[in-house]
């Protein structure tokens, strides 16, 4: 506290000076966290664009083999390998992870702890511009000779080491380069998340006045920093396997293609809960606004989700059941991997336990809130089939498999970043969004997803393989039947992605003339609903950061007139 | 102008001394893979034990000489800080960027032998994984060198004498990855 | 589940592994799915309802949670021992070979060494044939799996089989089909440009089609 009174009037003669930069350069060489988020934000939301316009296109393919795609001509099988490989790895190395936890991270973090800023200002403009470099390299990597990379965003060597196998030498390199740029601007992110939230926090937050959200993020930048290492050393390896023809990967010279699964999955699994704790956190904040509750089982909530991160370190090798694996490990990996499924069901149960005895109001965020926790079940169910290595031997490499984690991604990156977004735009833009249009947008969002996806995991367990352009070499594949389940899931994505539109309509329409948000138009407990709409530079004046008198979800309290207890106000 | 979340600390940890311990436990990591990776290699291939007895052990040895001083210099640079004397932190810091600067000579050195007499990177495996981890380790050395020059820049004007002790922790763990790999590519021959 | 027919001795076991996974969660996936909706309904905003302040420490409340996580982890224990039964049967234990066949995947064609008349593979009377593989219907083969270039993966979904090719290793597993016909070979592992096009064609023939065919095709002289 002391500490804060002598930053306070050491800084306080400064303060006139002291606004960031102005004009455009405000863009480039802002370190308001608040800027730095929106820029996350902004070049994730792009990143979605082009990686659902490679959805389209490679869909389109599937459904009209042969087709002329408009807006993009016909696909050949390089270019269909390097869609998939792309959009896979768009979506989530540049969407899911810079929306829900550089973007969210960064804009709530300090906010909903009562900090003026991230702890390390200067180390976060350069984590996105790292990010944003990688980015680019990645965007480049596409148009280059040879063109973009086709070898799936898996990556196996040797068809990923070697560029006779792959034929597109300078696009994997580039690929691999723009993933561990990823790699490093999340790395440098993850130090401010976690530093600033366990120093930074207003006087009188304890651990457990912190918001869910809050947690998750960190969690999930812990989980990440301790899990990319040996992925960045395995991609070290692959890349000088690819530029200087050293044999990491190479049997022939002793090396092993094995290896480098390993070492991705390692990664790879871990991954999937770092994007989806933010977005359970995103969910639970919201749902507890707006069914003006406490979260069932706080503590409950936040030992199972750090119990879920610990478990994910011993799971990974379920993507590697039929890889040839020692297959005694196998049964190894079908226990940890079943065990998993219990904390996260917990973490479910938490949820809808949290709307027992509440007083629900479905406004935009919250109808996308409770569809994360509807369609996230589909695919949380779904893993287990993939995770009984007995089913998986069968399942493996199959729509099955894509179906599933579509229904586990697609809650998370895309659910989960609508749901962020309605929740938290007025406190961003300072003005509310038309609730109407939100409703139209998220109806049609919702229906037309399950439309693709339920016709994927019909046509998995019909044996359908994963990658390929065309089924026509298939006879089994290339029934009618199969046929009019991939044009029903192609044209339910054409719905979709018109949909969107509404959006985007939606996003510019109200942030030029929506009606005023004011500070607090949710009546929402934590403390980034205290100040203004958007917050000034620094949050609050700056001796007037909020002291913390209570948890955050103090809704509905017996002792209340109103049925929320802001975290700030005195007792 | 430093915002109050720097300077808040609410677990009693600085907050540079917590960040720097988690850019260090995501290094373990990354060091841990690759080290890893290469014990598996070298167990499954005995006849590495040949490459292998090309390191030049000597060499090695006053390599880790010179970490393990530059380490001894990084600690009393931390103890000239702690007394809020800057110049003479600087002038230790100075000191061991000498010792970095000897290590990434006396290993360019050695490479260039190396190199000349036919083990290249792409000679065999146990050979790659000896450029690949001593390079990944010598990166660090020199990035960490050039940093610790901008600390004793600052700590020579008496300014930010609390990172003279971030850049010492991040010293040492440099040296300890390099006690790791000394034994493993220079001593198990 | 699996509408596709089953075609080996172990397609049934798998697909009841499947369908035992299916009404486990099955069921699971009905339970809270219904507890979600029937909640939103039951608690939807009323005029003049406050809610209700709940820690999640309530006892017969935190029943709620403990009791399906606990059952969670018994239904667990069901498909796990399910899992490995059906595993170790396909993958672990190898039954004695009536028949081997040599599988080599390549980018990007199937090649497939048959032993001939004299039933032993790598002998001068191989039969050697490119995306079309011959088998007898009742009889265990053992495949020995290989890849030339990189990562491939066998795969026939009649079976429910399916392994991959790591070049440099030479992998063994078996199959014994209980179906004749022509069924699909897949290739499941990306391989490069012309995975796609990476078809072969399983033929499973009764004893007297099977050795007529390879009576025919058995040559003396190595190909």
């Amino acid at each position: 506290m002391s500490e804060t009174a002598v930053a306070v009037g050491h800084d306080l003669h400064e303060a006139h000076d002291h606004h960031g930069p102005t004009g455009i350069l405000k863009y480039i060489w802002s370190t308001d966290h608040k800027i730095i988020a929106m820029q996350y934000l902004f070049t994730g939301m792009f990143m979605g664009l082009i990686g659902g316009y490679m959805a389209y296109v490679f869909r389109m393919q599937l459904a009209f083999p042969g087709i002329n795609v408009p807006g993009f001509g016909q696909v050949s099988p390089g270019e269909y390998n390097a869609l998939v490989t792309n959009h896979g790895s768009i979506m989530i190395f540049w969407v899911a992870m810079p929306v829900l936890i550089a973007a969210f991270g960064n804009y709530l973090i300090p906010l909903m702890i009562g900090a003026d800023d991230m702890v390390f200002p200067r180390i976060n403009r350069l984590s996105f511009q790292v990010f944003l470099l990688s980015a680019v390299i990645l965007l480049l990597s596409l148009f280059v000779q040879g063109g973009g990379f086709g070898g799936a965003w898996t990556a196996y060597p040797p068809l990923s080491a070697v560029a006779e196998y792959n034929q597109t030498d300078l696009g994997s390199s580039l690929w691999l380069i723009a993933v561990a740029l990823e790699f490093v601007a999340f790395l440098l992110g993850g130090i401010n998340f976690i530093t600033t939230l366990m120093n930074s926090r207003a006087p009188g937050m304890k651990a457990y006045d912190i918001p869910m959200v809050c947690w998750m993020i960190v969690i999930a930048s812990v989980l990440f920093m301790l899990s990319v290492g040996p992925l960045i050393a395995g991609a070290a390896m692959l890349l000088l396997d690819q530029t200087l023809g050293t044999g990491f990967y190479d049997p022939a010279r002793g090396g092993d293609p094995i290896l480098w699964q390993h070492l991705f999955w390692f990664f790879g699994h871990p991954e999937v809960y770092v994007v989806l704790l933010p977005a359970i956190g995103i969910t639970i904040d919201v749902i507890a606004t707006f069914a003006r509750k406490k979260v069932f089982g706080y503590k409950m909530m936040l030992y199972t989700a750090v119990a879920t991160g610990v478990l994910s370190f011993f799971v990974w090798a379920h993507h590697q059941f039929i890889a040839g694996i020692d297959p005694r490990m196998a049964n190894v990996f079908t226990v940890t991997t079943l065990l998993i499924s219990v904390p996260i069901a917990e973490l479910c149960f938490v949820i809808v336990a949290t709307l027992y005895g509440g007083s629900i109001r479905l406004t935009t965020p919250m109808l996308w809130a409770l569809a994360f926790m509807a369609e996230f079940l589909i695919g949380g169910v779904t893993g287990i089939f993939l995770g009984a290595s007995g089913a998986d031997i069968y399942f493996h490499d199959t729509y099955f498999v894509l179906a599933h984690f579509h229904y586990t991604f697609f809650p998370i990156a895309i659910i989960g970043t609508f749901c962020a977004f309605t929740y938290w735009f007025p406190k961003m833009f300072g003005k509310m969004m038309d609730d109407r249009l939100g409703k139209i947008h998220f109806w049609g969002t919702i229906i037309p997803f399950n439309f693709i996806f339920i016709p994927l995991f019909v046509l998995g367990m019909g044996g359908q393989h994963r990658r390929i352009y065309n089924y026509q070499h298939f006879p089994e594949l290339a029934t009618d039947s199969m046929y009019n389940l991939r044009q029903i899931a192609t044209i339910a994505l054409l719905v979709m992605l018109a949909f969107q539109v509404v959006f985007f309509f939606n996003m510019i329409k109200s942030w030029i003339n929506g009606p005023a948000a004011g500070r607090n138009p949710w009546k929402s407990t934590t403390l980034e609903w205290t100040t203004e709409s958007p917050p000034p530079h620094g949050n609050w004046p700056r001796d007037e950061l909020p002291n913390v008198y209570r948890g955050p979800y103090e809704y509905g309290h017996p002792d209340r007139e109103e049925d929320y207890w802001p975290q700030n106000e005195p007792v | 102008m430093k915002p109050i979340a720097t300077t808040r600390s609410a677990t009693g940890v600085p907050t540079g001394r917590l960040a720097i311990w988690w850019v260090l436990a995501s290094e373990v990591v990354i060091f841990g893979g690759l080290l890893a990776s290469y014990l598996m290699f070298r167990l499954g291939h005995p006849e590495w034990a040949e490459a292998a007895s090309h390191t030049n052990t000597w060499v090695g040895a006053f390599n880790t000489f010179v970490l393990l001083t530059s380490s001894f210099t990084a600690v009393l640079a931390h103890q000239a800080a702690e007394k809020g004397d800057g110049k003479a932190a600087a002038k230790y810091l100075v000191l061991t960027i000498g010792g970095a600067l000897t290590f990434a000579l006396v290993k360019a050195g050695e490479w260039t032998y190396e190199i000349s007499h036919g083990y290249t990177i792409t000679a065999n495996n146990f050979w790659a994984f000896y450029y690949t981890a001593a390079g990944l380790h010598a990166l660090h050395v020199i990035g960490g060198a050039i940093i610790m020059g901008f600390i004793a820049f600052d700590a020579y004007r008496g300014k930010e004498l609390q990172r003279v002790e971030l850049i010492g922790i991040y010293w040492h763990f440099v040296d300890v990855v390099w006690i790791f790999l000394f034994p493993l590519l220079y001593i198990a021959k | 589940m699996i509408d596709i027919i089953q075609g080996s001795t172990y397609a049934a076991s798998i697909d009841n592994l499947i369908l035992l996974i299916g009404v486990l969660v099955g069921v699971w996936f009905v339970l809270v799915e219904g507890m979600f909706f029937y909640l939103i309904w039951k608690y939807r905003e009323q005029p003049g309802q406050k809610t209700q302040y709940i820690t999640g420490k309530e006892k017969h409340l935190k029943r709620w949670i403990s009791v399906p996580h606990a059952l969670v982890l018994v239904c667990d224990v069901f498909i796990l021992i399910g899992a490995v039964q059906v595993w170790r049967n396909v993958k672990q234990v190898l039954p004695p070979a009536d028949s081997t066949v040599r599988i080599i995947g390549q980018q990007w064609a199937w090649t497939f060494q048959h032993p001939g008349a004299d039933n032993e593979l790598d002998t001068a009377d191989d039969i050697f044939t490119v995306d079309d593989l011959y088998i007898e219907e009742g009889k265990v083969y053992h495949y020995r799996l290989e890849s030339r270039d990189v990562l491939h993966s066998f795969s026939v979904p009649i079976f429910r089989l399916k392994q991959d090719a790591v070049p440099g290793r030479a992998i063994t597993g078996w199959f014994e089909a209980t179906v004749t016909g022509d069924y699909d070979i897949q290739c499941a592992e990306i391989c490069g440009i012309g995975h796609g096009a990476m078809a072969a064609r399983i033929h499973i023939e009764d004893a007297t089609q099977h050795a007529q065919w390879v009576a025919a095709n058995s040559v003396s002289t190595t190909p």
